[in-house]
Formats: structure tokens, C-alpha cells, sequence
């Protein structure tokens, strides 16, 4: 009894926040489209009521629950922290958006918050099943999502590809991980590590696991050669849904990767870590070059994407305690300049026009000026220059790499990086050297011009200040994993 | 009151354009322009006496770093808010902040789109040029360095000319290029001594191989920047296309962070491989004399000229590094302030023919000294000035490096020499097509001399660089102790006991 007890306190979050996601779909059949405004603030209530539990329940030690399937460490809490924080953004950039494409309905709300606990699920999980559901849960909600606008035949395909192509990407995950149980005789991360300690590392059937593995993940992360879904569903999807795709999922994909690579695989890091060297260098190369050819600024932003994620693997592959927690602050960075550039986006559009060509952006600057300073804040730091936060985030990540001995691949990342500057400075070319072609006035509600604008210069601050982030990030992996 | 001002002296230098600046943006409204003019000016003349104590309280005998101020920035990776500035960044930063003065009060009524935009621009450039001079963390450093690009790809972007965009990204992108490749210097450094001081640098024993490594990453962010032969494609681009403040901008201060981060990093840092490839880099100097002021010659462009002028004059700068003796040495730092002072002047007397007719080719003038007699005097003796009059400030720093050449190796002087007859072409070829003559065509005819405004700037620059060339001795006595101090630093090997 005692242990049941445990258990849920434990999981008390995700309890909590499926029964919020439940609430809105009950809730969403009693009010009329008027009223509908009660949804919005009760998912976000949801967000509050979940990060409450979090903050409280967290400990310092490490907790298992249900037999050792779901862990709650300073990780965990931190992420989740992070998740509900961009989840909540996310919800306000898009209140308006999705109100003028007739998508505002509980259905969002439900699906977006049932993706949510499952991120939490992946950033819990200790067992290759709990992480496998978590990961379903989270990819079932987002092909809903995506074709959530239901007359729209463009997302309609991207919700297709995106189905197919995960669902593959999925049983290649699910695959490798039946071969490492029969090798290891276990699914739980801390038996593996165990068993693996003794086992013959050489053995084929490991190895072949192991390829499985990391192929899903990279699947899921959208690295390179794993990455063909990325731009299509980008740019397919109604923005406010290729925001949601872009950002937080990435934080638990993170922890995804640790949980199982650095967790239970850790023995067999000498492998993986030439898998996602070379996917590293393949996602920044292809990543930058490609982002050059696009006018779609959401196709554009999907390879911008991937070179991130390449650099997220630079970090990831030192294996060592600092290559891990800058690769957290790289994709807590990222997350947060992604979501003030998917924002300005929705902020540009309007009823019947997407702005999401790169010649909608033409002449801002004149439009409005501190709308393309945001925007330019935005650019500077995805393209890593200070006084930004992407300045440090690439900063934390070339350092751990150099650190664990990859010096020429350092080198060719930095010259990556300027290939990286040219597609991003043309956006700044756009919005400040060219005349507007567009006169529309932007309209939004006031609540999200404050956020968005918090967003962008937090970009800014943290550029300046970036001691505290780098801090939770450095705290979060120490304390769950040495 | 005054004792806290003097301790925090550097962060007021710094700190104090970039909040004018900031306020400077508040103001936009390009129908009143006059309350950002006024205020811009206002917050560039309190930067500007802001930074003369650094002179007044300068210790001359100390060749070591004044005025530091020293805290903990990001403690993760030991790198601290450190400042501190000595006899080689002083006259630099003074050099800014007056700089700063002048861009303000050239485009006056020169720039009526976005005022507050252009005028802010300058204004944080300032203090983000300031911080490079000043600081002695190499991240801190790193960050003025690569942010003060931010202002400046919008100068030449915004108010540029009709082929801006490609100057700017050209000039955005080459400078990015050679900075990666710095900051990836700093973080080999970093895991090496644990800290990212300056300082703790220059203590560190390395390799030679190593230190050529390093110095070469250097050698990257630097020559670009400087801009050396053959990485000077950008800064021909880059000045014609950009408004007549960006130009002085760049050439007056931006080239100088160049030569001023070779004798800060890569020089103390790695002074075997300095030793080793001084042959190098004196080749590459004398290319850029003797070659760049034949392709001055043929320019057709004003602005161009002056650019490729401007190369040339840089490859003095450091040929003098790296004949490693003290004459040498001050001969450029000299040099340093005095193109300063003299390219600033050049673009500047561009840009009032430019403002007037609208064309920055020399067949478009012929003449001019008819219809504007003061500025003629004025562009004849900066002129002179520039092809290293003896009386002006051209000639003191030239002429120290040729000095000091002559006691390395004859023919460096002998071909560094060749520079004041090729200095002298170009320009005074220039002036005499523009400025004497019969009057070429109508735009000239009408054109009307300087007004009040212009000739103050000028008359300001011109009594400049009649003082710097008359009595450099203020400079020099400043700059002696530090390099003293950095020569001797030069002349101890760095390498490990064994090698």
C-alpha cells in the first residue's frame, strides 16, 4: 500500500495533467464557441497546476516508482519545468491564430496537452516500454495535430508523411530494443547498464540494437540522414502546430537520448558516440547548405533545425558530464529562440495569409520596428552571435567537443556556423534593407505582443546573464547522472 | 565621488554611448528629427569627455594595464567582467570616442531616413568598440568584438549605397570567419590553463607547433579585420558602399581593432611563432604597401581610392609589428591614430562632394577649387597629409617604421620607402583631377562651399593633424612604457623547458 502511495505521489504531475487534458475534452462539449475562451484558460491552469506539483514534489534524491519504470530526478523536474513553461507560451501565440482558421476547439487543447504528458512520460521514463509509450503518445497527439485543419489538403499530406514516416522510425526503435532485451534478458535502463558491464560489447546482435536505436532517435530528432520528413512537415503543418513540433517535443527527445544512451547504454558509448558524430557533422552540413536554397521561411527554419540539432549531437557525442549539460543548454536555448520565431511568424499573420514566405518579411523594419527587432534578436542568435543567448549555447557545445578531444571537427563546425549566418542575415536583409511590399497593420491581442516581446529580449538578457541557465542546466545533469 | 567615477572610469566609457544610444532610439520619429540630432550629440560629446581622464590620469611610467576593473561574470567557465586599459589601448579609445563626435556631426542633415536608427547605430558601435579595446577577458573581448558587427552590417546595409547588400554580408560574413576561428583558439587556451584571462596567456608555455596554430587562428580574425593583403577584398566593398559615418567608422577605428588585437593576443600569446612567421608577415605587409598603392593609382572611384589607400597605409602598421624593435613598434601605433584622423578627413571631404553632386567618380569633378576655395585647402592638406608630408602627422608614423626597418633589413625599407612616392601619386593625382582646372560641367559650377557645420569638423581634424605631426610627443610618451614592456615580453620564448 505503502509503495502504491509512492508511486502516484511520484507521478503526481502527469496524473494531474491527464485529468486537466481529460477535463477539457468533457469540458469543451458543454460550451458554445463564445464560451470556448474557458478551454484556453483552463489548459493553461492545467500547466500551472502540473508545474505546482513538480516544484513540490521535487526531492533531491533520485525517486523510482512502479518498479523501477518511472524515475523522478532533478532532470526530470527541470525539463518538465521547461515543457510546461514553452507549452504555455505556445498557447498563447497561438490563441489568435487558430481562432481565425476555425481550429479552436477542445480538440487543440486536449491533444496538445496530451502530448505534453507524453513528453513527460519520455523525460520519466527508466524502462524502454515507459519510454516507448511515452514517445507514442507524444507522436500519436502531433499526427492529429497536424491534421487537425481538416479541409487544409497540404497538411492533410504532411500529417501523412509525418504518420508514416514516424511510425517507421518507431518500430526501427522498437526493433533495437527487442534485440538489446534478448542480449541483456531486461528493459529496465538499470539492468541493462548492469548486464552490459560483463556482457561481450562486440556482439553483433548488440550492435545491430544499438544501430536500431540511435536510427530512431535520430528519426525522431530529425537528424541527418533520418531527416526527410522534417521540411515537409514544417512547412505542411498550420503553423501554430509546426511551432508545437519544433520546440518543447525537442526537450524530451533530449531526455530521450540520455535515458537511453547515457543511462542504459553508457557502456557502449564508444559506439554510439561514432553513430551521432557522423549524423553530427551530416545535420550541420546539410542543415546549413540546404536552409540557403529555401523561400519558405518555415522550410527554412525545419533546416535551420537540423543544423541545431547537429550541434545538439556535437554535444551529446563528448559523452561526458559537460558535453551532456551543454547539450541541455543548447536545446533550451534553441527552444526558446525557436518559439520567439515561430511567434513573430504568427504574429505577421492574419486571416487567409500565413506570412510564412521569406518575402513576407520584406521592409518590417518600416512596418514595425520593434517587431523586426525582435526579429533580428531572434536571427542574431540562432546564427550565434553575441550579445545573444545562441552565442553561448554553440559556445558550451564547441567547448565540450573540443574538450573530449574533437578539435578539427570544431574547426569545420565554426565554418558550418558561417554558412549558417548568411541564410539568417538575409532574413535581417529582408526586414531592414527592403522596402515593405506589405502595408496590412499587425494585429494581436496585447497579451501576446507582451510575451512574445519577453521571449525575444530574454534572448537578449540571457546573452548577457547567462550564468543562471547555464547553472540549472550543469545542476539538472549532475544530479542525475554522477 | 570622483574617486568611484576614476575606478569605474572604463565601464562609464562603455557603458555610457551604448544607454545614449539606446535612449536615441526612443526619440525615432523622422519628422522631428532635431530632438535625436541633439541628443545624439549630447550623449557623444559627454562619451567623448567621458574617456579624457583615462589621458589626465594616466601613470606614463607604468607600462602595465590601468584604470581595471575586475568581477565574476559566468562562473561556469571562470570568465569575469575584467577592464583594464594601457598606453597602447588609451590613445585608441580616446581615439573612438572622439570619432564618434565627428560621425554624429557629419550626418546632420545629411541623413533624414531613420534617423534615430543611424545615429544609435553609432553610438553603441562606440561603446562596443571601447569594450574591445578594453577588455581583458578573451570572451568578454570576443563579444564587443563580434557584436559590434550588428551595428555596423545595419549602417551599410540601411544607408548604403545601391550594391549594399552584397558590401555588407560580404563584410559581415568575412569577419565572422576569421573570428570562429579565434574563439576556437580561446577554447583550446581555456582547457589548457583553466581561465580565460588575458594575462594567464601570455604566462603560458606552448609548443612551437601549437603556437603557430594559435597564432595563425589569430592571424585569421585579425588580418581580415585589419585588413591585410590578401584578405582585403571586403574593405573596398564595404567603403564605397557605405553612408559617408560607416566609412569614417571603419576606416578611422574598425581597422585598428585589427592592429590592436595582433599586439594584445596574437603577438604576447604566441611569441615564437610571431618570430617564426615575421618573414610571413613582412611579406604580406610589403605586398600590401607597394601592390595596393598601385591599384590605388588606377582607381576611378574616390571612395575606393581612399579604401585601397587605407590597406596601404595598414601594411605599415604591421610591418612595424613585426620588425620587433621599439622604433618600429611606435612608428605604428603612431600610425594607428594619425590614418585616424587623416582617413576619417578623406571620407569626409568625400562625402561633401557627395552630399552635393551625388557621385563619387573623379570624371565627375574637375575643378572644384574654382567654386569651393576653402575646401580645396583643406583636401590638399589632408592630402598631403596622407601621402606622409613631413609637418603632418602622415609622416611621423611612416617614417619611424622606415626608421626602424632600416636597422632589420635595408631592402624592407628600401620598399616600404616606395610608399611616399606612390602615396603621393595616387592622392595628389586625385586632387588634381577633382579639384584643379577648368570647371568640368555644371554640377560643379553650381556647387557651394563649405557650411559652418562641415568646416568646423574639419578645421577640428586638420589642427589634429598638423599637432600629431608637429608634437607627436604626447603619443609617444604615453605608448614608450607599454612598449618597452610588450618588446621585452616578444624577446622571451615561450616554449616549454626541453624544446
Amino acid at each position: 500500500m505503502e509503495n502504491i502511495r509512492y508511486d502516484l505521489i511520484t507521478a503526481l504531475p502527469e496524473i494531474i495533467l491527464l485529468g486537466m487534458a481529460m477535463l477539457v475534452l468533457i469540458a469543451d462539449l458543454f460550451l458554445k464557441q463564445s464560451n470556448r475562451i474557458a478551454i484556453y484558460g483552463l489548459s493553461q491552469i492545467a500547466l500551472l497546476v502540473a508545474a505546482y506539483f513538480t516544484f513540490t514534489t521535487h526531492a533531491p534524491g533520485v525517486g523510482y516508482a512502479f518498479t523501477g519504470a518511472f524515475v523522478d530526478d532533478t532532470m526530470a523536474d527541470i525539463l518538465k519545468l521547461m515543457i510546461y513553461l514553452g507549452t504555455s507560451l505556445i498557447f498563447v501565440y497561438t490563441r489568435q491564430y487558430i481562432q481565425l482558421r476555425d481550429m479552436f476547439r477542445g480538440e487543440f487543447y486536449a491533444l496538445v496537452l496530451f502530448s505534453v504528458v507524453g513528453m513527460m512520460i519520455m523525460v520519466s521514463g527508466q524502462n524502454m516500454l515507459t519510454l516507448y509509450i511515452g514517445l507514442e503518445l507524444l507522436s500519436l497527439s502531433l499526427y492529429a495535430l497536424v491534421a487537425l485543419d481538416r479541409d487544409n489538403a497540404r497538411a492533410t499530406e504532411a500529417a501523412m508523411k509525418y504518420f508514416v514516416l514516424g511510425a517507421l522510425a518507431s518500430g526501427m526503435l522498437l526493433y533495437g530494443m527487442s534485440m538489446i532485451y534478448g542480449m541483456t534478458g531486461s528493459l529496465n535502463l538499470a539492468e541493462i547498464n548492469h548486464a552490459l558491464m560483463t556482457a561481450e560489447k562486440t556482439h553483433s546482435v548488440l550492435i545491430l540494437g544499438l544501430v536500431f536505436i540511435v536510427a530512431g532517435l535520430a528519426f525522431k530528432l530529425g537528424a541527418v540522414p533520418f531527416q526527410m520528413w522534417v521540411p515537409d512537415v514544417y512547412e505542411g503543418s498550420p503553423t501554430a502546430i509546426t511551432m508545437l513540433i519544433s520546440s518543447v517535443p525537442k526537450l524530451a527527445a533530449f531526455a530521450f537520448v540520455i535515458r537511453l544512451l547515457a543511462q542504459g547504454l553508457q557502456t557502449m558509448a564508444v559506439d554510439w558516440q561514432q553513430m551521432l558524430l557522423i549524423m553530427a557533422v551530416l545535420s550541420i552540413i546539410i542543415g546549413n547548405v540546404t536552409a540557403i536554397a529555401q523561400t519558405n521561411l518555415k522550410r527554412m527554419l525545419a533546416y535551420s533545425t537540423i543544423s541545431h540539432i547537429g550541434f545538439v549531437l556535437f554535444g551529446l557525442m563528448s559523452a561526458s558530464i559537460n558535453g551532456f549539460a551543454s547539450a541541455l543548454f543548447y536545446i533550451a536555448s534553441y527552444v526558446l529562440m525557436t518559439l520567439a520565431g515561430f511567434g513573430i511568424i504568427l504574429l505577421l499573420s492574419r486571416k487567409g495569409f500565413e506570412a510564412d514566405k521569406l518575402d513576407d518579411l520584406k521592409g518590417l523594419n518600416q512596418r514595425s520596428p520593434w517587431t523586426a527587432f525582435l526579429m533580428l534578436i531572434v536571427m542574431f542568435s540562432m546564427a550565434g552571435i553575441p550579445p545573444t543567448l545562441g552565442f553561448y549555447a554553440k559556445f558550451t557545445v564547441l567547448q565540450a567537443a573540443l574538450q573530449a578531444g574533437f578539435l578539427w571537427l570544431v574547426v569545420f563546425a565554426v565554418l558550418m556556423a558561417v554558412i549558417g549566418a548568411f541564410y539568417y542575415l538575409r532574413v535581417i536583409k529582408l526586414m531592414y534593407f527592403d522596402e515593405p511590399v506589405d502595408h496590412h497593420p499587425i494585429q494581436a491581442p496585447a497579451e501576446m505582443r507582451v510575451v512574445l516581446s519577453a521571449n525575444a529580449i530574454a534572448l537578449l538578457f540571457l546573452g548577457l546573464m547567462p550564468q543562471g541557465l547555464m547553472s540549472l542546466c550543469a545542476y539538472a545533469i549532475v544530479r542525475s547522472l554522477s | 565621488m570622483l574617486e568611484y567615477f576614476l575606478q569605474h572610469i572604463l565601464s562609464f566609457s562603455i557603458w555610457l554611448p551604448i544607454a545614449f544610444g539606446v535612449a536615441v532610439l526612443f526619440t525615432a520619429n523622422d519628422n522631428k528629427p532635431c530632438v535625436t540630432r541633439w541628443l545624439a550629440l549630447a550623449g557623444s560629446i559627454a562619451s567623448f569627455l567621458v574617456t579624457i581622464p583615462l589621458y589626465t590620469h594616466f601613470n606614463f611610467a607604468d607600462g602595465g594595464f590601468q584604470f581595471q576593473e575586475r568581477f565574476l561574470w559566468i562562473a561556469s567557465f571562470s570568465i569575469n567582467y575584467h577592464l583594464g586599459a594601457d598606453g597602447l589601448a588609451v590613445p585608441l579609445i580616446l581615439l573612438t570616442s572622439f570619432t564618434t563626435v565627428i560621425v554624429v556631426m557629419s550626418a546632420w542633415e545629411v541623413i533624414e531616413k531613420r534617423v534615430a536608427q543611424y545615429m544609435a547605430s553609432f553610438l553603441i558601435m562606440s561603446g562596443l568598440m571601447i569594450g574591445v579595446f578594453s577588455a581583458l577577458d578573451a570572451i568578454f573581448y570576443y563579444v564587443f568584438w563580434e557584436a559590434m558587427l550588428i551595428p555596423m552590417f545595419l549602417v551599410i546595409g540601411i544607408w548604403g549605397g545601391p550594391n549594399r547588400v552584397y558590401a555588407t554580408v560580404k563584410f559581415f560574413l568575412y569577419t565572422l570567419l576569421g573570428s570562429l576561428l579565434m574563439l576556437v583558439a580561446f577554447i583550446y587556451m581555456y582547457h589548457q590553463t583553466g581561465s580565460f584571462a588575458i594575462t594567464d596567456y601570455y604566462q603560458m608555455p606552448m609548443p612551437l607547433n601549437v603556437q603557430v596554430l594559435i597564432f595563425l587562428a589569430f592571424f585569421a580574425a585579425f588580418a581580415v579585420k585589419i585588413p591585410m593583403w590578401p584578405v582585403h577584398t571586403w574593405l573596398p566593398d564595404a567603403h564605397v558602399e557605405a553612408p559617408t559615418g560607416g566609412s569614417v567608422v571603419l576606416a578611422a577605428i574598425a581597422l585598428k581593432l585589427g592592429g590592436y588585437s595582433f599586439l594584445r593576443f596574437a603577438m604576447p600569446i604566441a611569441p615564437d611563432a610571431a618570430h617564426y612567421l615575421s618573414g610571413f608577415m613582412i611579406a604580406l605587409s610589403l605586398i600590401a604597401i607597394v601592390y595596393i598603392a598601385l591599384v590605388a593609382l588606377v582607381q576611378k572611384d574616390m571612395k575606393k581610392l581612399i579604401a585601397y589607400s587605407s590597406i596601404s597605409h595598414m601594411g605599415f602598421v604591421t610591418l612595424g609589428f613585426f620588425i620587433f624593435n621599439n622604433l618600429g613598434l611606435e612608428g605604428a601605433i603612431v600610425q594607428m591614430i594619425s590614418h585616424g584622423f587623416i582617413s576619417a578627413a578623406m571620407f569626409l571631404c568625400v562625402g561633401v562632394l557627395y552630399d552635393r553632386v551625388h557621385s563619387r567618380q573623379i570624371e565627375s569633378y574637375g575643378g572644384v577649387a574654382n567654386t569651393m576655395p576653402v575646401f580645396a585647402a583643406f583636401v590638399v592638406l589632408f592630402a598631403m597629409a596622407n601621402s606622409g608630408l613631413p609637418g603632418t602627422s602622415g609622416f611621423v608614423g611612416e617614417f619611424m617604421v622606415i626608421l626602424g626597418a632600416i636597422q632589420v633589413n635595408f631592402w624592407y625599407a628600401f620598399l616600404a620607402s616606395f610608399t611616399l612616392i606612390f602615396g603621393a601619386a595616387y592622392t595628389l593625382w586625385m586632387v588634381k583631377r577633382v579639384f584643379y582646372g577648368e570647371v568640368a560641367n555644371e554640377n560643379v559650377a553650381a556647387l557651394k562651399d563649405l557650411n559652418k557645420r562641415e568646416f568646423l569638423i574639419l578645421a577640428i581634424l586638420a589642427t589634429l593633424v598638423l599637432a600629431l605631426g608637429i608634437y607627436p610627443q604626447p603619443l609617444t610618451d604615453m605608448t614608450n612604457a607599454t612598449v618597452n614592456q610588450l618588446l621585452s615580453h616578444l624577446s622571451h620564448s615561450k616554449l616549454p623547458a626541453g624544446f
